[in-house]
């Protein structure tokens, strides 16, 4: 679905790119890289995804990353498009293969009469013609080698592909330099001048002549305000920021790392302050040392840490203090698939942790989604006074979008109150939410509280009354009964009632919507909801479930022992409805829309 | 350390004391709850400052007997908790509190990097050599041969040396002290509250339940010896080169080497950066480098950096 040449393909006979001036148009285009990540293909990549933001094209981007110390074999997949960039692609037009590897492993995702170069130094001479794919062998290493001179060995074929492409789909080549200028100029006058040479020698390289046509990528149409270019993980960490957090602990682990290391070199600018703590108890520990001082703080770390924080959310349930948890779901359980995406941790994220500890959950749909959820999170933290879990997964952590600047005109700086409390100061009153005296603030009758783990009664003193624990069990379920009150429930995209409404969460949100767009084209009605707020549910859902013959919940984790996934079953528990059912899958590998749309039709056609 | 000139009204005991420690009647932590009164009443803290911190076990019960802020949290965690308070809250005095199963053996990890981060704040540490809370268990300080619940032939693992452990995990100042002896006591503990850095004290705190007369071979009054380090006065005379130097490790660890019961003291103290100075550094060089810029501007700025 995503090129579509302009001109009329019967005009020739060779595939969907044939033009008889040699240029043909395209509206969308997927590229994918494969080689080794020491290569620095995600560098490619990286630069292709700021062009678009640049050129008001949209952009979505998708890397596989070896787990390993070393590297190893790595792809990086862009989608490029002037229209609306969904997903990364299910196969792509053209493929850039560096080995006799990735050509081998890869070929099969090119489509019919799609364009492979390859590295004629490292794959051997393809002749074959299958499927009508053009092969292109060109000596990648040896020309960049023969470009840059002197001890370069093979570094700079990354650069040198970066100017094949440039050429190749006339993409706008002085704004390419200068992101090269601006990013690879801070590395030194060296590493520049070699990349420059690297990139012109790519540039040079007559590639359209080879395969007999160029290309013109479509620029989009120009989007009011600046876009801005990142990867999940980047805009979490900004949304942290302007929600307010100015301190925070992790202990690193993939893919959550990054957050991490940002908001350790950011917060200082800000006067916080982020810590590596010694483990994910220590660092869950100090964080909510850091909440209970007064300040907006967050914890993070992906589907193991988060086990090993369960005991101190626990507490902050049981002592209502609020805190933010960053959790980049990735593959489990144990160490599992660390650099491969799922959704397994939602179960954990609502009812991980000892005895009944309600707290709020939400995720992100996109990468411009991660910066507005990260500021949800800390007003809902402060609001309501409990962990805010958000969870985000690894595909969103490092894919990179482009999206509209944030505006920052309303950003407030959090500002610790340490004013005299007064008479009567109850932090947990039976009737309202909850109130908070940190270390400083003077008490007014001169009786001071002690935050506690043990049940309490309104002042927070322990007390193992059973009425008094049931009381306060109601509480602090009521809160957040009192948020699902408040919250709207989300839009329908696609048909509003008819046969299949499609139910999902975080980063499947892009090739669910296309799933939509294409199911529709063959005479099945469907719509699609997502949720970004998982704990508690908006209420409701029953009112848009009754226009649907079936609901389906599109999840990337197990289907379980009674065939449903963890939001399905969720949703089953909370409607009692057997007409919710469940996609699943767990491989590792973002939803291909495909995959989507052939279960669907199978539960349409079943039915 | 400042001292509240300015507070019209002196803090006093009555001021400190919150609910009637529940400890069992004999316990030695009541003396360390007195002694720790009569120290914040000598320093006269601003009462708002003064923030008490422990993870669970008796003597983690602390915060409940002191009026002031403070927080009762999990077992073994308070000392990553009270790090945040101290490192995010230069204005506050962070005290933590807990026992030998509290800080050797669930939180033993905590405290080797509370002290190699070198926190600044004042850990006591009520020791008495058996888990008393869950009712007579082996504790990473029960010496061997100890009969418990858990060891009903007696305690065949190495106990842990609580001094060379807090030493070689980089506590800047390293007291211990008998919570029969209250002025010593008191001693240690202002000591340590005037020392900038992680400073901790040891107590010996006997459980007269589970453990009695553990600490009575200390004890003069039960009989025993209390035997004080003796620091070296600098005053170049014959009997100063057989006194302790509290700033090298290596007699410390000689110290902590004696025969059990050892000697009471000061065991180390050295004068190293904290890590809330070393932070607080790194904060004002990045503030610095963003000038006059509002938090808004500081964010808009690595937005352009992405277009």
């Amino acid at each position: 679905m995503s090129v579509s040449a302009t001109s009329d393909s019967s005009e020739t006979s060779e595939g969907p790119f044939g033009s008889a001036e040699g240029i043909t148009e395209l509206q969308n285009a997927v590229i994918r890289f494969a080689g080794n990540s020491q290569d620095g293909i995600q560098t490619i990549g990286a630069f292709l995804a700021k062009l678009a933001g640049r050129s008001a094209r949209e952009v979505m981007t998708y890397m596989t990353i070896p787990s390993t110390i070393s590297g190893g074999p790595s792809i990086f997949q862009v989608h490029l498009g002037s229209g609306e960039v969904l997903s990364a692609g299910d196969e792509s037009d053209f493929l850039v293969s560096f080995y006799q590897h990735s050509y081998d492993n890869h070929i099969a995702s090119l489509k019919d009469g799609g364009i492979c170069i390859y590295d004629s130094d490292h794959v051997e001479e393809i002749k074959k013609d299958e499927r009508g794919i053009v092969h292109v062998g060109i000596p990648i290493t040896s020309t960049t080698v023969e470009a840059i001179g002197g001890s370069a060995r093979d570094r700079g074929k990354n650069i040198f592909v970066l100017g094949l492409i440039t050429q190749l789909f006339q993409l706008k080549k002085e704004k390419l330099v200068s992101l090269i200028e601006k990013q690879l100029g801070r590395k030194g006058e060296d590493v520049l001048r070699n990349a420059m040479l690297a990139f012109d020698s790519g540039f040079a390289y007559p590639v359209g002549d080879i395969i007999g046509q160029q290309f013109d990528l479509k620029e989009g149409i120009e989007k009011s305000g600046d876009q801005v270019t990142t990867d999940g993980n980047t805009a979490m960490t900004l949304g942290l920021i302007a929600g307010g957090v100015r301190y925070g602990a992790g202990y690193p682990i993939t893919p959550w790392s990054t957050i991490m290391e940002q908001l350790r070199s950011e917060l200082p600018k800000y006067g916080g302050l982020f810590v590596q703590a010694e483990d994910e108890l220590g660092a869950v520990s100090m964080a909510i040392g850091f909440a209970y001082s007064g300040h907006v703080a967050i914890t993070g770390s992906s589907g193991p840490g988060l086990s090993l924080k369960m005991e101190a959310l626990g507490y902050a349930t049981m002592a209502e203090i609020p805190l933010v948890v960053i959790n980049v779901q990735r593959g489990g359980p144990s160490t599992g698939l660390p650099t491969s995406v799922e959704q397994s941790d939602l179960m954990q994220a609502i009812y991980g942790s000892h005895g009944d500890a309600p707290r709020i959950v939400i995720a992100p749909k996109n990468v411009e989604d991660c910066y507005y959820t990260a500021i949800e999170a800390c007003e809902l933290a402060k609001e309501y006074s409990c962990p805010v879990i958000v969870l985000t997964d690894q595909a969103l952590a490092s894919r990179i979008e482009a999206f509209s600047e944030p505006d920052l005109s309303k950003m407030v700086d959090p500002k610790l109150d340490l004013g005299s409390r007064g008479e009567e100061f109850k932090p947990y009153p039976l009737d309202g939410l909850t109130r908070h005296a940190p270390p400083g603030a003077p008490m007014a009758e001169g009786k001071y509280p002690v935050v506690t783990g043990l049940e309490h009664d309104e002042w927070g003193h322990p007390s193992g009354n059973p009425e008094m624990h049931q009381r306060m069990m109601d509480r602090r379920r009521n809160k957040l009964k009192t948020l699902a009150g408040a919250l709207t429930l989300p839009e329908i995209s696609g048909d509003e009632s008819g046969d299949v409404l499609l139910v999902g969460w975080g980063s499947t949100w892009g090739p669910i919507r296309e799933s939509v767009s294409r199911v529709q084209s063959r005479d099945i009605s469907v719509g699609a909801i997502h949720l970004r707020h998982l704990n508690p549910l908006p209420n409701g859902f029953e009112k848009i479930f009754a226009n649907y013959k079936h609901v389906v919940v599109v999840e990337l984790n197990d289907e379980g022992l009674y065939g449903s996934g963890q939001l399905a079953t969720l949703l089953r528990s909370r409607y009692c409805d057997p007409k919710i059912s469940s996609i699943c899958k767990t491989d590792g590998l973002t939803y291909k829309v495909r995959e989507i749309v052939e279960k669907i039709e199978a539960i349409v056609t079943s039915s | 350390m400042s001292s509240a000139t300015d507070e019209p009204k002196k803090l006093t005991k009555k001021d400190l004391s919150a609910d009637h420690p529940t400890w069992c009647p004999g316990c030695g932590d009541f003396a360390v709850l007195a002694a720790f009164f009569k120290v914040l009443e000598k320093l006269q803290i601003p009462h708002e400052k003064i923030c008490t911190i422990a993870g669970i076990g008796c003597s983690s019960r602390f915060p409940y007997f002191v009026n002031s802020h403070g927080v009762h949290f999990i077992h073994g965690r308070a000392l990553p908790l009270a790090s945040g308070v101290s490192l995010s809250r230069p204005d506050l005095h962070v005290f933590a509190f807990g026992g030998d199963g509290d800080g050797y053996s669930i939180g033993g990890n905590h405290l080797d990097h509370a002290a190699r981060k070198n926190i600044n704040l004042t850990y006591v540490v009520m020791d008495n050599f058996v888990y008393g809370l869950t009712k007579k268990q082996t504790s990473p300080t029960s010496p061997e041969g100890f009969k418990s619940k858990t060891d009903p032939t007696g305690a065949i693992d190495r106990p842990i040396n609580p001094m060379k452990k807090l030493v070689y995990g980089g506590a800047s100042f390293v007291g211990r002290t008998h919570a029969a002896q209250v002025k010593h006591m008191m001693e240690m503990f202002e000591r340590a509250i005037k020392h900038p850095g992680f400073s901790v004290v040891e107590v010996q705190s006997e459980c007269v339940v589970f453990y009695p007369g553990i600490f009575d071979n200390a004890n003069p009054r039960k009989g025993g010896e209390f035997e004080l380090i003796e620091e070296k006065k600098w005053d170049n005379t014959e009997e100063d080169k057989a006194r302790h130097d509290v700033t090298d490790e290596n007699s410390a660890y000689e110290l902590a080497s004696l025969q059990y019961p050892g000697k009471f003291g000061v065991f180390y103290e050295a004068d190293r950066p904290t890590k809330n100075q070393l932070e607080q550094q790194w904060i004002d060089a990045s503030r610095e480098k963003v000038g006059e810029k509002s938090s808004a501007e500081i964010l808009a700025d690595r937005f352009a950096s992405m277009k």
